[in-house]
């Protein structure tokens, strides 16, 4: 759905030059809902802006919904006929609501129906129907002022849903929230999701954001992607920086030395077996767990779990063969119990 | 002089002045919001970014404001009786009068235009707006308020410079006071006049000041009326309608 090729930016001020992009690469399938996740200056921002010409990529290119839109003339505000009738087909939710103080709800949900050339009935039903989507029908009447955040972000997403878009953008959509409002903003878009079908595209700086509605999520940093993928997938992957960020085992329990400590990551229906007692009565060890963890994630349940297995690998190779038979994800830690890079770097991302 | 021969002079000087006042503003509108605005979309960043156009527009005004008035109305005269015949009286004093409140003007629309938050331009082109659509769905709405307290000041600056036109035969109040209070030395009378003026400055301020208040009841400032607001809307039904439908601006 939507498709960058090598898009770079690089921003030029007073002969000096940032890179604000260095080359991303994204795909984000139609219906999902994809995050990207980075520390700020990381470029995720100039990213989305990237993605509806609101910034013009310096080279790459950009395609949304089979529509190149890198190929269109104009940028930023001086757009050309084509990239505003794009535009019109891409919604977009901001940090800071954006909306008009002198408009009613009603009439802020209209502006874009407004630009789409839409009488005045048409207007009024189109925006009540939004309005009843994102649960405000009884504030259509009501100025932007009188709103709290939820509510004003609520609205900037009706308005965004106006041109019956099939993509919608999110650029920090949460971050001015607190967290229940989070939350209910984050289930409304799952469930535009949903129901219309609404591939979402967001970023955002809260690792809680890609853990509560993320399908997939890509990790930036330094103007590139550092990793992307389905979130199922990247917990599946051992080295994985993103599912170290949304799955924190912590620093907790190295193991002893002469013993072998095991990761072990399950997810949906391998949940649901009692692995642990299997393996303790089958091989009659003594099974040490060090730390735990169970989230849901993109729907599915997923746990990871460190245990500490008595002898040396070579000992234990017979019960890890068993457990990866379970279908589980097993990863042997080494000697210091820090086998992945992601731990225990200080620049990793905030959680 | 008696208070009947004051007046009697007075009522064809007031609106001589209003008269001139009036179609000066309009004029000054007519040209100096487009001006403002220009000097904002030129500007650096804006969306019809001109370095050119933008430099020559603000020598321009800066050189319009920083002409005494006294000395453009002299300067003027020839261009004066070129629109509209002569350069005397209220209708000549129109033409310097607006070409000085132009800039001015412009200036003013310029910083109010600018106060509009960057995210509402953003937000419209992410929509598919174009250039003309955000000047007149987000700018101009938006800065309205302002505007409005802008109109106010030019206004009033507008009779200052009337009375001033009355030196060199501009018609009005200001001929008035120069005639009788200055050179034939009825004090008096002056301070009439004088007392007139202060008078019609507080009026035009009192009715701008209520349209920026209306105006504001709609947006973002205001907090004492927003409370308000806010505890009716606590209240029953029926008691919501009547003050909402007061502040509702028309649309």
């Amino acid at each position: 759905m939507i498709t960058t090729k090598d898009l770079t930016k690089v921003y030029r001020s007073r002969g000096r030059e940032v890179t604000a992009l260095a080359g991303v690469d994204l795909h984000v399938r139609e219906g999902e809902v994809y995050g990207v996740v980075g520390t700020s200056g990381a470029g995720k921002s100039t990213l989305i802006r990237c993605v509806n010409m609101l910034e013009r990529p310096s080279s790459g290119s950009v395609t949304v919904d089979g529509i190149e839109l890198t190929a269109l003339s104009g940028q930023e505000h001086r757009a050309g006929r084509d990239l505003r009738a794009a535009r019109r087909r891409i919604g977009m939710v901001f940090q800071h609501f954006n909306l008009l103080s002198s408009r009613t709800v009603q009439e802020n949900v209209e502006l874009p129906l407004e630009i789409i050339g839409l009488d005045r009935t048409q207007r009024r039903r189109k925006a009540a129907e939004l309005l009843d989507l994102v649960g405000l029908a009884d504030k259509a009447r009501s100025y932007p002022s009188q709103l709290s955040g939820g509510q004003k972000q609520r609205v900037g997403i009706a308005r965004a849903l106006a041109g019956d878009p099939k993509v919608l953008l999110s650029d920090e959509a949460t971050s001015a929230l607190d967290p229940e409002t989070t939350r209910s903003i984050l289930g409304l878009l799952r469930d535009l999701n949903r129901q219309l079908g609404l591939t979402v595209l967001l970023i955002t700086h809260e690792m809680d954001v890609i853990k509560s509605v993320c399908d997939s999520a890509a990790l930036m940093r330094g103007g590139k992607v550092v990793e992307a993928g389905a979130l199922t997938d990247l917990l599946a992957r051992p080295d994985s920086v993103l599912a170290r960020e949304l799955f924190p085992l912590g620093e907790f329990g190295a193991g002893h030395p002469g013993h072998t400590v095991l990761e072990i990551t399950f997810q949906g229906d391998t949940s649901a077996q009692p692995f642990v007692s299997q393996l303790a009565r089958t091989y009659q060890i003594d099974i040490n767990i060090l730390g735990a963890a169970v989230e849901t994630i993109a729907g599915r349940l997923v746990g990871r779990m460190r245990v500490e297995l008595p002898g040396s690998h070579q000992d234990n190779v017979v019960p890890i063969g068993f457990l990866r038979e379970q279908g589980l994800q097993v990863d042997v830690l080494n000697e210091a119990g820090l086998k992945h890079a992601g731990l225990n770097e200080p620049n990793g991302v905030v959680a | 002089m008696t208070w009947d021969d004051m007046q009697q002079l007075m009522q064809p000087a007031t609106l001589e002045t209003l008269q001139m006042v009036g179609v000066a503003t309009v004029v000054t509108v007519l040209i100096g919001l487009p001006l403002g605005l220009l000097l904002v979309l030129t500007d650096k960043g804006g969306a019809l970014q001109n370095v050119v156009v933008n430099r020559v527009l603000g020598v321009i005004v800066n050189v319009g404001r920083s002409l005494p008035f006294i000395i453009l109305m002299v300067a003027l005269q020839t261009f004066t009786r070129g629109v509209v015949g002569t350069t005397l009286g209220w209708q000549a004093a129109t033409v310097p009068l607006a070409i000085g409140a132009i800039p001015f003007f412009a200036r003013l629309v310029e910083t109010s235009v600018r106060e509009v938050d960057g995210g509402l331009l953003e937000a419209v082109h992410a929509m598919g707006g174009s250039t003309w659509t955000t000047v007149r769905k987000v700018l101009l709405p938006e800065s309205l308020p302002a505007l409005v307290s802008s109109v106010t000041t030019t206004v009033i600056a507008l009779i200052g410079f009337s009375a001033m036109a009355g030196t060199v035969g501009g018609g009005g109040l200001g001929t008035l006071a120069v005639n009788y209070g200055y050179q034939r030395f009825e004090t008096g009378f002056m301070w009439v006049i004088i007392a007139e003026l202060v008078v019609i400055v507080m009026i035009i301020q009192a009715i701008g000041d209520f349209f920026v208040r209306r105006l504001n009841n709609r947006g973002h400032s205001g907090g004492t009326v927003r409370l308000r607001r806010r505890r009716s809307a606590v209240s029953t039904p029926e008691a919501v309608s009547t003050p909402a439908e007061e502040l509702t601006p028309a649309s």
